[in-house]
């Protein structure tokens, strides 16, 4: 029971850590929570659905089509609304991802209607296994295992790579990182190609999980996930991991206790209470003025 | 090699710097000096391109380059060091020199940079493994310089090296800015601590609330009447 219940929650929470780590690597660079983040998680939603349903692709090549698409979209998100609003107010830039918010989740509901879809019920055969006495899916195990390989190859990028370590640098001190000659446009559009392709594969997995795709699944969506990061720490990659999994795991604990109309509600209340107590999260730094 | 002609400098309404102007040979060692908000650091940041000018001109070995994005102007030969450090604290001591040959094309360099900054720090050698957050104050300012080095400048701008810095430390540091000098590289270095810019700098320039006030070679401005009374406690 207690196996069942801890592999259920940590599928989840490996969702909403793909998303909550896009909010964590952003903010981490250009200290802007990224609003239209979900909407970019329900736009590969909605690539990987038409990818697998309409062209009949298979789940991954349907995932990895999803990631490109949803990669160019934040990448053109973050050029045509916030780049031109760098230097301006924090709040400037806030209420426009709000508006690219609005405007993708309301797009998407002209272009596909208000209707949830589901995938194609071929686009992944799922079938019940028993480990260890708990009743497993194979697709809870395929979300796991997914992102578990897209987290390490994002830990590989971020640790080993040239590019990834100078994201690091930029998101400790972009000044001195321009100052060595990095291109700091450049890397922040790198850090939305990075956020966007995880959020998209996140957006596949949750939408075939649920069986559900809609034109407003990034808004629920996009809260946990930021509720994840907050709690992890946001700016942290790992904290953002840690965030999404704990998060996963207290809902789906939540409702097995029979708390299942507050299922959404444990989100914020963990949002407000990591707030009151602790800020900067569980493995988030001490927050700093940025100079 | 450096040539600023007219430069001014506005952040929002106040101005910080006024028509100024100076010339830097290749080779040089030239001081700014000047109290605190004097224009110093300005200077070297509307060099570097991290704040714009709003007229004037910046021209390096006889090209513009006033307006060019901070990091092209690192690719042109151009690196700073900035005031206070700023290392980046929780990348370790090898990944700092890493981002400061981040222009370097090529692998082999990049290890041939490193190993010239260890020869000249082998103190940043014996810690390459370690978090720049961990290192004293002193190693920080080894670590930001080295790492301004890695990719070969041929102009370093160095902002208050010495601050913060025990004074045994200072001398150190001093001395190190000749040797760098010594192998070739042009050097402008901004200083509250006038006593030390002047003891190594062949020429300086005085500024006072984004103007300059006094120019000359460092030993005539050491005995100036004025820059004593104003920037070296008196008499020397």
């Amino acid at each position: 029971m207690f196996l069942q219940q801890l592999i259920n929650g940590v599928a989840l929470g490996s969702t909403y850590a793909l998303i909550a780590l896009g909010y964590t690597m952003v903010y981490g660079i250009i200290a802007l929570i990224n609003f239209a983040h979900g909407e970019i998680f329900m736009a590969g939603a909605f690539v990987g659905l038409l990818l697998a349903g309409v062209f009949k692709l298979n789940l991954f090549l349907a995932m990895a089509g999803a990631m490109v698409f949803s990669m160019a979209l934040g990448v053109g998100v973050e050029f045509i609304a916030y780049r031109p609003l760098r230097n301006s107010s924090r709040l400037s830039a806030l209420i426009s991802a709000i508006g690219v918010s609005l405007f993708l989740s309301t797009l998407a509901m002209l272009l596909f209607g208000a209707n949830a879809r589901g995938f194609p019920a071929n686009a992944f055969p799922s079938r019940q296994i028993q480990i260890l006495g708990a009743e497993v899916s194979t697709l809870q195990l395929l979300i796991i295992a997914t992102s578990a390989c897209l987290m390490l190859a994002l830990e590989l990028i971020v640790k080993r790579t040239r590019t990834g370590k100078a994201m690091r640098a930029a998101s400790e001190d972009y000044t001195a990182a321009a100052l060595m000659g990095i291109n700091v446009n450049f890397i922040v559009s790198f850090t939305f190609a990075l956020g966007s392709a995880l959020a998209a594969a996140g957006g596949v997995l949750v939408g075939v999980l649920f069986n559900s795709v809609s034109f407003n699944m990034g808004l629920n969506a996009g809260i946990k996930a930021f509720a994840a990061a907050v709690l992890g720490g946001i700016g942290s990659i790992p904290g953002a991991v840690l965030g999404g999994l704990l998060l996963g795991i207290t809902e789906v604990t939540g409702v097995a206790l029979g708390y299942s109309s507050w299922r959404d509600a444990i989100a914020f209340v963990i949002l407000v209470l990591v707030l009151l107590v602790r800020p900067s999260g569980l493995l988030g730094q001490k927050m700093q003025k940025k100079v | 090699m450096l040539e600023i002609n007219g430069l001014s400098v506005c952040y929002g309404a106040i101005r910080a710097l006024h028509a100024f102007s100076c010339r830097v040979g290749q080779g040089e060692i030239v001081a700014l000096i000047g109290s605190n908000g004097a224009g110093k650091s300005t200077t070297l940041n509307a060099v570097s391109g991290i704040v714009p000018a709003s007229g004037g001109s910046i021209s390096f070995k006889g090209e513009e380059i006033r307006g060019i994005a901070p990091h092209r102007i690192v690719r042109l030969g151009i690196s700073q060091v900035p005031e206070g450090r700023r290392v980046f604290g929780r990348m370790s001591v090898l990944e700092n020199l890493e981002m400061g040959g981040y222009t370097l094309k090529e692998r082999k360099r990049l290890k041939e940079g490193m190993e010239r900054v260890f020869s000249l720090f082998p103190r940043l050698a014996e810690r390459r493994n370690q978090q720049a957050r961990t290192l004293s104050g002193g190693e920080q300012q080894m670590l930001a310089m080295g790492r301004a080095l890695v990719a070969e400048p041929q102009l370093l701008l160095l902002d208050e090296p010495s601050m913060g810095l025990a004074p045994l430390l200072v001398e150190k540091v001093f001395e190190t800015i000749v040797e760098i000098n010594r192998m070739g590289t042009t050097i402008v270095l901004v200083e509250q601590n006038a006593h030390m810019a002047l003891a190594i700098a062949s020429r300086a320039y005085v500024l006072e609330s984004g103007e300059i006030v006094l120019e000359g070679s460092s030993a005539d401005l050491a005995v100036d009447p004025a820059v004593q009374r104003a920037y070296l406690g008196g008499a020397v």
